[in-house]
């Protein structure tokens, strides 16, 4: 069984003094940092996105459809050529090569060979696409609740923010968090585009790793069960906040 | 700030009408893969046998828990080293175009699988039981009863699935295949000027995709009349 010798992760790699194990294990550390930076562009972007677009004012329903039908409808791979790529040519020559030049040295990352540069068009790139996914989400989550509650609110006195601060809001977080839980497996599992313009993070690593080893199914079953765990237990831990916020009565409550 | 030069796109129109050729070669085999073993795999999740239901369970479960470009991968780098364990030969077995479309057919199968089953799903109970009573087998009473209205339901979201996985394409640059974008990348690498290519294939998905997008939504809501 020498095609399935794990022996080799704790060799020293050719770089940054790390084992192949350690290389592995960055990989992991930057798939997480990418993706969970991302999601707090996502998530915050997405949901204010999404509330804009259930609005009955025009200014603000109009730019958020636009937003989310030009991120939707180009795919991911391209979007992060054009922010990596693209992006500093169009700006002003100056700050585009301040972001080329100066920026990539304000800090060092830990672990990384890659720069700071590389990391924000990564994160920038993946949480502005998956805004637009957040935020189909949470419009149709604000538009499963029966209209009565708008209403409702109105008719109590209550202006619209008001009605979307403690009539809508509160019972439409709760409706979308199995679909946000899939969002951030999403972000999750699309950080790995990132390797396109050179974040070296999990699938990124492994494919490293089995050019220097040729360790092919060692490696990849590694990284890949590395993916599938985490996946689990995002899952798990999301089930357990569905049901502690869970409103009785309301939204299916556990049980599958 | 560069100044753009659309001439660049319009040299390179062949090439990268020979890369969209590619994409959508690509598109077409791993939708019609991905929807025929996706129905295969849908209807073993919805046995009753544990044999089928709980392995292809598990099967799209882990499929679905791994990013696109690692089955890419999985098979770019695996199908020559198996094919060569059988033939005792090495290198390029089956080349990187027809190892992505493994990788394409078997992540869109868990994909429209999950759909395909929800489709099933939405057909009440009472239609299979009714084609059984009438003396149906279980691949007539599938065939002729239950997928048929169940294809007509999920219509507009395999759609939606389509042009997602027209835009998961793409992903193919991993292998250095030259799709519409790969052949872009080519392109700009020759002639140092990536801006315009790239805004090019941009735009380009942009008009498909969103084109498309309207087709669903307008077909959704005309379905919608027809239920009420």
């Amino acid at each position: 069984m020498d095609w399935l010798n794990f022996a080799f992760f704790l060799e020293k790699a050719p770089s940054g003094g790390m084992t192949y194990l350690g290389w592995l294990a960055s990989g992991v550390l930057w798939t997480l940092i990418v993706s969970i930076c991302a999601w707090v562009i996502a998530f915050s972007l997405g949901a204010v996105l999404g509330v804009m677009r259930t609005t009955p004012i025009k200014w603000l329903s109009v730019p958020a459809t636009i937003y989310v039908d030009i991120f939707r409808n180009i795919p991911l791979l391209v979007q992060m050529f054009l922010w990596y790529f693209v992006m500093p040519e169009l700006i002003p020559t100056a700050m585009g090569d301040w972001l080329k030049q100066t920026y990539p040295y304000l800090l060092t990352l830990p672990f990384a060979q890659f720069s700071l540069w590389e990391f924000t068009a990564a994160v920038i790139c993946l949480g502005l696409y998956t805004a637009s996914r957040v935020a189909e989400q949470v419009r149709s989550g604000i538009q499963s609740l029966p209209r009565g509650q708008t209403n409702a609110g109105l008719a109590m006195g209550f202006t619209l923010p008001q009605v979307y601060r403690h009539v809508l809001l509160p019972m439409a977080f709760r409706l979308i968090i199995p679909p946000m839980t899939s969002e951030f497996l999403t972000i999750f599992k699309n950080s790995s585009t990132a390797l396109v313009i050179g974040v070296l993070e999990l699938t990124a690593q492994a494919r490293q790793i089995n050019e220097y080893t040729f360790q092919t199914f060692p490696t990849f079953i590694v990284a890949t069960a590395v993916y599938i765990v985490i996946t689990m237990t995002v899952i798990f831990c999301m089930r357990l906040l569905e049901k502690r916020v869970a409103v009785p009565g309301y939204v299916s409550q556990g049980g599958h | 700030m560069l100044e753009l030069d659309w001439n660049i796109v319009i040299k390179n129109l062949p090439l990268l009408w020979k890369g969209m050729v590619l994409s959508l070669k690509l598109f077409a085999i791993a939708l019609v893969g991905g929807i025929f073993f996706g129905t295969l795999l849908a209807m073993a999740r919805l046995s009753s046998w544990w044999i089928l239901r709980k392995p292809s369970q598990w099967l799209v479960d882990a499929i679905r828990a791994i990013p696109f470009i690692m089955a890419i991968f999985w098979f770019y780098f695996l199908t020559p080293k198996i094919v060569g364990a059988f033939t005792g030969e090495q290198g390029e077995a089956i080349g990187p175009f027809w190892s992505a479309v493994i990788a394409f057919i078997l992540v869109e199968s868990a994909y429209f699988s999950e759909i395909i089953r929800a489709g099933i799903q939405s057909i009440p109970r009472g239609q299979p039981w009714a084609a059984y009573a009438l003396g149906m087998n279980y691949w007539q009473a599938m065939g002729n009863v239950v997928l048929p209205q169940a294809f007509r339901n999920m219509l507009p979201i395999m759609l939606t699935q389509a042009i997602i996985l027209f835009q998961d394409t793409s992903l193919v640059y991993v292998v250095g295949l030259k799709d519409f974008l790969g052949a872009a990348s080519t392109a700009g690498q020759i002639s140092g000027r990536v801006v315009e290519l790239y805004l090019f294939v941009a735009l380009v998905y942009l008009v498909i995709c969103f084109s498309l997008s309207r087709v669903v939504k307008r077909l959704q809501e005309r379905m919608d009349v027809g239920r009420t």
